[in-house]
């Protein structure tokens, strides 16, 4: 089979959008829960809408990894990169799943439905329970951390790639051919 | 990319390292950015909880208003309100909720006398889109208007913690420089403390909105009125610690204890988002219904002590005013209940003394 050197455009719309909100949300998470301005509120409902929104694309985006054929990396990466590079991509989508998901399980776990944008509500997965808000609570805020540590580190290497090496890694997912 | 080569190409090499260090540059000062690392002049909910918390941390408790009892019954709705608000819970019948009385303070075995506040809290529907949490204090008003000035009424209130007295200069100028805290201070030189929780009056203090079927919205106060007088009820103890929950036990063995939950509907020259100011006597006031309280446990083994009492938790048919005091109710409770929903996971309120007995969680 001949080697695709781009990511589908349905992977690469999958990819900017994401990046796009997912940082978006990561700080607004970071502000709203220390501000106590009058925007506070809203910004609480529209990041649980919004949580929702990347649970959904996430659960697209790994269909549609499954489904195609990314383009493989250059053949002069030294094994350790090759390893960083799957790790980190790893370590990404798992941030994407647990980040919705928690944020779910923690609402529920303080008695609250999750309503997306005021047209319908999710149904409450576990019991009300102190303990388990205070787990999936903790688990929230680390995951955003580690999740954030991850993007800086995704950046910096399509960054190398891009800007230094130019050995077509980040063209892969920046432009069609 | 040496200088031997072409004379261009050194300065794009430096050029594209300089790009990616101000690239992630930009990445790093932005995350730390939205997580405050630079705000220093900004009252934050973790800013507030630390003031109401005190330097001596009752690991397990809520920050505010730490001890409390317990209390459960229905919510007995007379209809009246159901003309302006879709809300499921003001239809005519009945919807069981569970409640809290508290005192104010961050002690969880503080003396129930001593405390300048005492409120009711309780929860209808939970975990539906027709939860209503409602967290109602004794003082009709604010003393102030704003997230920011309420930190300052707290640290000018709080005592000087070598002494364990207040500082009467301090408040005075605070209370001097804050003009608005006139009703307030009326309020409190006026107020003569009841001899029960169930005689007391509860206040919602910020202003809501009611919305009705035809999306019009309407906004509203509501103060929870005690059926029975204080000549009713039974002496208190005045020397126990605990005189206020075991009077309101006592009240309890004879009889369910009702509230009537008066509405005060504004008008065009209310201000709905300032909590400073009362509203005229001659507004109308309808019946919602009665909380007839049937039932009490201590907090450590009631169903109130996990709960977190966040006012913003609305059903539909009801919405938050943009009242900056009670926007900045939902971060700060979230504040506290994360603090000491992490302490009860880890069981550190177990090494806790004051976690022992009827105060604790």
């Amino acid at each position: 089979m001949h080697a695709t050197k781009h990511y589908s455009a349905t992977s690469r719309l999958l990819h900017w959008a994401m990046a796009l909100l997912l940082i978006s949300m990561l700080f607004l998470g970071l502000s709203m829960v220390q501000s106590l301005a009058v925007w506070q509120v809203e910004a609480v409902a529209l990041h649980k809408s919004f949580g929702i929104v990347a649970l959904i694309l996430v659960i697209i985006r790994l269909i549609n990894t499954w489904r195609s054929v990314s383009p493989s990396l250059p053949n002069e990466l030294s094994q350790l990169q090759r390893i960083a590079a799957s790790a980190t991509h790893t370590g990404l989508y798992i941030s994407m799943l647990l980040m919705p998901l928690s944020g779910w399980l923690m609402q529920n776990a303080d008695g609250r439905v999750v309503n997306v944008f005021g047209l319908f509500s999710l149904p409450n997965l576990i019991a009300v329970d102190i303990r388990y808000f205070a787990f999936f609570r903790e688990v929230h805020a680390l995951a955003a951390w580690v999740f954030l540590l991850l993007i800086f580190m995704h950046i910096s290497a399509a960054l190398y790639h891009g800007l230094i090496k130019s050995d077509g890694v980040f063209s892969s997912m920046f432009k069609g051919r | 990319m040496t200088k031997t080569t072409r004379s261009n190409k050194p300065t794009i090499g430096v050029f594209r390292v300089c790009a990616l260090a101000v690239s992630m540059g930009v990445f790093a000062t932005a995350t730390l950015y939205f997580a405050g690392a630079f705000n220093d002049d900004q009252v934050t909910a973790q800013a507030f909880v630390d003031l109401q918390q005190g330097s001596k941390v009752h690991a397990g408790f809520r920050r505010a208003h730490a001890k409390g009892i317990c209390v459960s019954g229905n919510f007995e709705s007379t209809g009246l309100l159901s003309a302006y608000s879709t809300a499921n819970v003001f239809k005519l019948g009945n919807t069981p909720f569970i409640g809290r009385f508290s005192i104010a303070g961050n002690n969880p075995t503080a003396p129930d006398l001593k405390a300048p506040v005492r409120s009711l809290a309780f929860v209808v529907n939970t975990a539906t889109d027709d939860e209503w949490r409602v967290a109602m204090n004794t003082p009709p008003v604010m003393a102030v208007a704003t997230p920011d000035a309420f930190y300052k009424q707290l640290q000018a209130l709080a005592p000087n913690p070598e002494t364990g007295k207040r500082d009467a200069k301090k408040i005075s100028a605070f209370f001097k420089a804050h003009p608005e805290s006139k009703a307030f201070n009326e309020w409190k030189a006026s107020y003569t403390p009841a001899n029960s929780f169930a005689t007391e009056r509860y206040n919602s203090i910020n202003a809501f909105y009611l919305h009705d079927a035809q999306g019009k919205r309407q906004a509203v106060r509501w103060q929870a009125v005690p059926r029975m007088s204080d000549q009713e009820v039974a002496g208190l103890d005045q020397q126990s610690p605990d005189a206020l929950q075991q009077q309101l036990i006592s009240q309890l063995e004879k009889q369910p204890v009702r509230f009537d939950l008066m509405f005060t509907l504004a008008d065009s020259n209310d201000d709905e988002n300032n909590p400073t100011i009362p509203w005229p006597s001659s507004r109308q006031v309808i019946n919602a219904g009665s909380l007839v309280i049937a039932d009490w446990r201590f907090q450590n083994e009631g169903a109130c002590g996990a709960q977190n009492f966040d006012p913003l938790v609305l059903p539909k048919g009801m919405s938050a005013t943009a009242d900056p005091i009670l926007r900045a109710r939902g971060a700060a409770y979230a504040q506290s209940f994360r603090r000491r929903a992490t302490e009860t996971l880890l069981n550190q309120h177990i090494t806790d003394k004051e976690g022992a007995g009827d105060a604790r969680n």
